[in-house]
């Protein structure tokens, strides 16, 4: 499925829902758990996952696929965890800063 | 990304955590978000084109400003405070907007669509009927729009995208980071950048957000103990005032473990007594421009602490503004728009995913994404950022370019002087003479030569003012930017 900034995509299996940060500079298949994620609008049987033992995916986090340059914003947590192409996807470090605000 | 993104993800994981006080209402994290989509229900029921809002900062400001992302149209936070003839012409341009009032009406607006601001936590503001907000906002879509200070002109509207504002946000704020107990005290208005960001980076964290509709130092200063406030920010003019209004005594505010400012420039002696008087408090300093959607470089507490403790380079750093955020480049250019040397001072290029550098009469940014602040500053061997001032205020006397915030800083560092502002005033000789106004300390006495020669001990002579002028006060806008054009007006007339 095409990928774009701003879209809102979802784990058809769990609760994972991303927001689009940057789309990826070519396509790229990105899925949750081994499976590809669809939109959010779309239908979620919410089977869940066989191998759910990692941390899975963590709401505010960020992750980004250096390869294709795709990165996307957790919005709800769940079991899953991203790959691109197969790829692991990891969290995008955030280096903290003082509070400006 | 959208907007209104930050404020259900906050929604969905803090939930029933306090979001907002003020006065007597206080909403949750789900409160506050129930009421942003009745808002937004409300707006695309209407047909509005945007939401213009003319009030405080409180409660309903978020839930003006989610509610219109909610919706898919702009949030159009105007200064209630300004003169008929002054806001009849910004409200007239967003013609086609629900307009939300302070109090009564407002100049240039349509009665009928206009409301009150207080109506906008009642759980009967709402559609009449079953509204579907928009599934998809586009990133490129017009989240807000600001009408700059304009200091040196009539307010521009500034166009800040979805994609700025949510880039600035996920990329400086951990998201739910805060500890449950986290506050936040509000004191600076919604129409100005740092109020739209200060909301947004405070909900994304998590914290309780304190508004506070008008300052008062010791209101200001018993907040804090009340509520336990962990974070503040404010602008200069708050912060000398809280220094006057302790007089010498410590803050006792144990709980406050950052106190931010920027807005505009500090003057150093106000600093060095705040630093004092806040000993357990880290400091920090924010500059941006509300075309970068708010802070793009810090100087942190560390740097504070050390200039506090005496390092001389430290020293000299508290005259920055820190080092630009990560993912914000920096470029310092002469007139001919080269790249200057290390140290050199020019005009300041910025460029990063938050900069917006858009008008809606049309966009700054070059081909290559860089942002002219016009500003002048320079950037030393660390990467530590100095502002100057605007490039527009820089006196040019017999072909010497002059920074005005060099002699404004030598002047309110003598005793008896409490406030100042420098301009350049047109000269038949020198192109420009340097005019310096002046504010004493209540009762001090002192003549236009003893401060020329208090001057020429610590400036070259071309430096020294040939005009000074004293004053009861100085203009300056809500957020304590110094109104030149108006000094120099009230000089020449």
């Amino acid at each position: 499925m095409e990928i774009k900034a701003g879209s809102r995509l979802a784990c058809p299996e769990c609760s994972v829902e991303l927001v689009v940060v940057r789309p990826p500079s070519s396509p790229v298949v990105l899925t949750c758990g081994g499976v590809e994620v669809v939109d959010a609008t779309a239908d979620r049987p919410g089977g869940g996952h066989a191998d759910a033992s990692g941390e899975g995916t963590l709401v505010g986090k960020r992750y980004a696929d250096e390869e294709s340059g795709l990165e996307v914003l957790c919005a709800k947590p769940g079991p899953g965890a991203l790959a691109a192409d197969g790829r692991e996807v990891p969290i995008k470090g955030a280096k903290p800063l003082p509070s400006s605000d | 990304m959208n907007l209104s993104l930050l404020l259900e993800m906050a929604a969905s994981t803090l939930d029933d955590r306090v979001a907002v006080v003020s006065g007597d209402v206080s909403l949750t994290y789900a409160d506050l978000d129930a009421a942003a989509r009745r808002v937004a229900g409300k707006l695309v029921e209407d047909g509005a084109e945007g939401l213009v809002y003319c009030g405080t900062n409180d409660a309903s400001f978020p839930i003006a400003l989610f509610g219109a992302a909610y919706a898919g149209v702009p949030f159009i936070p105007l200064n209630y405070r300004l003169g008929d003839e002054q806001l009849a012409p910004l409200v007239q341009a967003n013609s086609g907007s629900m307009i939300v009032a302070e109090d009564g009406e407002v100049a240039g607006a349509d009665p009928g669509v206009t409301v009150d601001r207080r109506r906008l936590v009642d759980a009967d503001f709402a559609a009449s009927g079953e509204v579907e907000l928009p599934p998809f906002v586009d990133p490129e879509d017009v989240a807000v729009v600001l009408y700059t200070s304009g200091t040196s002109g009539t307010p521009k509207a500034a166009l800040l995208r979805h994609r700025h504002l949510t880039a600035y946000v996920i990329g400086t704020v951990e998201f739910a980071s805060a500890d449950p107990d986290d506050a936040a005290l509000v004191t600076v208005p919604p129409y100005h950048i740092a109020g739209m960001a200060n909301l947004l980076s405070n909900l994304y964290a998590g914290r309780r957000i304190i508004y506070l509709d008008a300052f008062e130092a010791q209101v200001w200063l018993d907040t804090i103990r009340r509520e336990g406030v962990t974070q503040a920010m404010v602008v200069p003019t708050m912060l000398a005032r809280v220094v006057a209004e302790l007089d010498g005594a410590p803050a006792d505010v144990p709980t406050l473990r950052t106190l931010s400012y920027g807005g505009a420039r500090m003057p150093l002696p106000v600093l060095e007594r705040a630093l004092e008087l806040f000993p357990g408090t880290g400091f920090v300093n924010a500059y941006g421009l509300t075309e970068t959607s708010s802070t793009i470089a810090l100087l942190g507490p560390d740097d504070h602490a050390a200039a506090f403790a005496g390092d001389p380079v430290a020293k000299v750093r508290l005259g920055s503004v820190g080092k630009v955020l990560p993912g914000i480049e920096v470029e310092v250019r002469d007139e001919l728009d080269q790249p200057v040397p290390v140290g050199e001072p020019g005009l300041v290029y910025l460029r990063g995913e938050q900069i917006s550098g858009e008008y809606d009469q049309g966009s700054v940014v070059d081909a290559d994404g860089w942002f002219p602040t016009r500003d002048r500053g320079w950037v030393d061997d660390e990467g530590y950022l100095f502002i100057e001032g605007r490039a527009d205020d820089t006196i040019i006397r017999g072909g010497e370019n002059i920074a005005p915030a060099e002699i404004e800083d030598v002047l309110v560092r003598h005793d008896l002087v409490v406030d100042s502002v420098v301009v350049g005033v047109p000269d038949e000789e020198w192109g420009q003479q340097i005019a310096a106004v002046v504010v004493l300390a209540e009762g001090a006495s002192l003549t236009a030569d003893d401060l020329r020669d208090y001057c020429r001990q610590h400036l070259r002579g071309s430096k020294t003012p040939e005009i000074i002028e004293f004053r009861a006060e100085l203009p300056r806008t809500p957020t304590g930017k110094l109104l030149r054009r108006e000094v120099v007006a009230d000089l020449t007339n």
